[in-house]
């Protein structure tokens, strides 16, 4: 059974998932300490991936391939030809730029997908992506979000502009869609709704 | 006061729905501990020490005698009949069943009332002064746009999950009375030079581990702008605030660490392509709220009410009442009256089932049914006539509401702390009942006069001790539990944060220890010079060296 949840003209639906995820190789990198705790949040704009990393993904040579967002700058040439046939699209964590995307992809809507990692569903980060992205970039194609995704940010992750949710696998996606909608009547504008409720309605 | 719609209260109720469900989850084991955290968090609910505790919101201190009543009744089957008021003016359930929060929210949707953002990492209960509408300082009446932000900010999808807890505070009075600059975000109302209502906005102050009092990020922003700017502000602090470290990861932190030169520009960028988007607010939503908090249907009254001259004259007891509890009105012939939950000897803001019901009731009497809880964590009516106060002191004394200490030492601002706590290093209630009990003569209490004393329980602060004129914080060492003295901390346009006075003491010499400080105090006042300006005249050495000659005495014996 799927795990991924998409937005199809308002509706949603659980659906078969066309895109290859790419990962990325795992790092060397030591478990972060401070004051004895291990640090689960990475700094916005802190680089964590390796050049080894970058060198070392492996992108599948046929199918829908979504990359990170490193692999997609570092090797874009390679990628070029099934960025054009709409095969290629990407993914960034949520400690990642969006600046560093648009620069090397100034069209952004050249890309049939975007994803957002969030390796941890409290970071709120991933909210503030989505909307930038529809709001700031112009981002028109699918927005997905990926990794911890629960049902209970679901509502939030629509209003910020995601179209497609790929549940955590051990989690049931059939039951998360009832939580798109816990809300019928928001106060403010977002991203799915511009307008506040105040514009909306003759209160 | 704000009345709900369709669509406040749908929101509610849905909210109802939505945690119920919830809980349901987290109960049959489909939502892990850690998933389930800041949701029951984002609803309210801590879990203590002893039993969960539930928090509801009173957005910007306002009830009605409904409300109140319902609350009480809430306290009385859900809980151990009493409450406890906290320094964000919301209410506190110290003992609920973490199965029934649902059914408490669902008694609390009926009265437009509800738990949300009242914890967790979002953006909490919006507060103002208590005396809002009625204060004769008062150059804006703040709840209008109080309310417009609470709405914005309720549910705000990308604010949802913030780095930490995020705080505002709105205030519209020539003497700040909210407490603006020890807030994440402080809006400060004034007429600008053409008499159009505008903001200085503060940024980056807060109590808690590292006190900071907050900058000024914006001397003018025209109102329409509000929810925009602050939508500048709470994205650039969720995208680049620290989310490695709980302790570094409020904004004041993001802005020291920027500089607040580098802060503002960010804010600005971000503000300018969201200026002017949608949620501008427009005259008519602001006009559709205000009307909600017009001026009450006031009585043409003289200055003075003979009755209540005569009464002030003849009853001593009365008068020395009157005198801390009633305060000036915008009104001629009215007063706002401050009820004390401050009875020597109980907890600090703490108020039965029965005292509730009792206040909703003198609130319905005498002040339009309609009350407000202070961040000094007591219950105001702000409406009262003159002629009124004397049957209202009777009726509130026969309920232990009329202690006549509002403003004074014994009035101590105090968290929860120790023994209810379960962040908190140690108790604070004991220490604060201790005090109360060495000042408990009434001559001597209002012979020192105005006095704020502010106790919490840990560096979180909830006490609000670095603003206390004297601010005691508990700290734990090697597993007892330690009490740490600060001096010449105040809120207000002069807000300062209190400074350590040296080694921390015992529970025990705590009562002993204030003595001290007041009898350097009043060793030492000009005339009628407060404790405060007295701390701030001659700086804290002089109540050092008194409060610690003792120790220093011993320690010269032993090393003799």
């Amino acid at each position: 059974m799927s795990h991924l949840i998409s937005l199809q003209a308002d509706v949603a639906k659980i659906t078969e998932d066309a895109w290859q995820f790419v990962a990325l190789p795992p790092s060397q990198q030591e478990v972060r300490k401070q004051a004895g705790k291990v640090v689960l949040f990475k700094l916005t704009g802190e680089q964590t991936v390796t050049p080894e990393q970058i060198a070392g993904t492996l992108i599948p040579a046929n199918g829908k391939v979504m990359v990170p967002l490193t692999v997609f700058i570092a090797r874009k040439t390679e990628l070029q030809a099934r960025i054009d046939q709409q095969e290629a699209g990407v993914w960034l964590d949520t400690h990642e730029s969006l600046a560093d995307l648009s620069q090397a992809q100034a069209d952004l809507n050249a890309l049939p997908i975007i994803a957002v990692h969030v390796e941890r569903f409290a970071d709120g980060r991933i909210f503030s992506l989505g909307t930038l992205l529809r709001s700031r970039y112009g981002f028109k194609n699918e927005l997905r979000a990926v990794g911890d995704v629960l049902r209970d940010q679901l509502f939030f992750l629509k209003r910020s502009g995601f179209t497609s949710f790929a549940i955590r696998t051990d989690r049931s996606a059939t039951e998360a869609i009832a939580s798109l909608n816990d809300f019928s009547q928001p106060y403010q504008g977002a991203v799915d709704e511009a307008r506040p409720a105040f514009r909306r309605y003759n209160r | 006061m704000y009345k709900y719609d369709e669509i406040d209260q749908s929101l509610v109720d849905e909210r109802v729905a939505q945690y119920r469900d919830q809980t349901k989850r987290y109960l049959a084991g489909e939502l892990s501990d850690e998933e389930f955290r800041p949701l029951r968090l984002q609803n309210g609910l801590y879990i203590q020490r002893h039993a969960p505790m539930l928090r509801i919101a009173v957005p910007y201190g306002m009830l009605s005698s409904k409300q109140l009543h319902k609350l009480a009744d809430i306290a009385s089957q859900y809980d151990k009949a009493y409450g406890h008021f906290s320094t964000r003016q919301n209410m506190q359930l110290n003992w609920p069943l973490l199965e029934d929060v649902p059914d408490i929210l669902a008694e609390l949707a009926k009265v437009e009332m509800h738990a949300i953002q009242t914890s967790g990492n979002c953006i909490r209960n919006i507060t103002t002064d208590q005396f809002a509408g009625v204060a004769p300082d008062e150059v804006v009446d703040p709840r209008a746009m109080a309310e417009v932000m609470r709405q914005w900010s309720t549910f705000h999808p990308e604010f949802a999950l913030l780095p930490r807890k995020f705080k505002i505070a709105v205030s519209g009075t020539k003497q700040d009375r909210a407490i603006v600059q020890a807030h994440d975000i402080g809006m400060e109302f004034y007429l600008d030079a053409q008499q159009q209502l505008a903001i200085k906005v503060w940024v980056g102050g807060g109590l808690g581990r590292t006190p900071i009092l907050g900058t000024v990020i914006r001397e003018h922003l025209e109102w329409q702008h509000a929810l925009t700017y602050c939508e500048a502000i709470v994205r650039v602090y969720n995208l680049h605030g620290r989310r490695d470290n709980a302790y570094k990861a409020r904004i004041k932190i993001l802005v020291k660490a920027l500089g607040i030169d580098e802060f503002k520009r960010q804010v600005e960028d971000e503000w300018a392509h969201l200026k002017d988007a949608p949620n501008t607010i427009t005259e008519a939503e602001l006009a559709r709220v205000a009307q909600h908090f017009e001026p009450m249907p006031y009585e043409v009254l003289a200055q003075h009410d003979a009755s209540y001259d005569a009464a002030i004259a003849s009853n001593p007891a009365f008068a020395a009442w009157a005198k801390r509890s009633l305060h000036a009105h915008k009104i001629p012939g009215y007063r706002a009256v401050t009820l004390s939950l401050k009875t020597h000897g109980q907890a600090p803001g703490d108020a039965s089932s029965e005292q509730m019901h009792a206040v909703a009731d003198l609130a319905a009497q005498y002040s339009f049914g309609e009350l407000r809880v202070s961040h000094e964590q007591n219950l105001i009516l702000a409406d009262v006539k003159l002629s009124d106060a004397f049957a209202l002191w009777e009726k509130a004394r026969a309920q232990g509401l009329a202690s006549p200490n509002v403003g004074l030492l014994t009035d101590i601002i105090c968290c929860p702390g120790g023994d209810f706590c379960s962040l908190a290093n140690a108790k604070s209630i004991p220490i604060a009942q201790a005090i109360q009990m060495q000042f408990d003569n009434l001559d001597y209490l209002h012979d020192i006069g105005e006095l704020e004393l502010n106790i919490s329980g840990c560096m979180n602060a909830c006490g609000h001790h670095h603003i206390g004129h004297i601010g005691i914080l508990g700290i734990d060492k090697d597993g007892s539990e330690w009490y740490q003295v600060t001096l010449g901390g105040s809120q207000g346009n002069q807000a300062s944060l209190g400074t350590v006075i040296g080694p921390s003491f015992s529970a025990e010499e705590m009562p002993h220890v204030v003595e001290k400080l007041i009898s350097v105090y009043l060793s030492e006042r000009n005339g009628e010079e407060r404790f405060i300006d007295t701390v701030r005249r001659l700086g804290i050495a002089p109540f050092k060296a008194h409060v610690y000659a003792d120790k220093n005495a011993a320690k010269a014996e032993v090393l003799a």
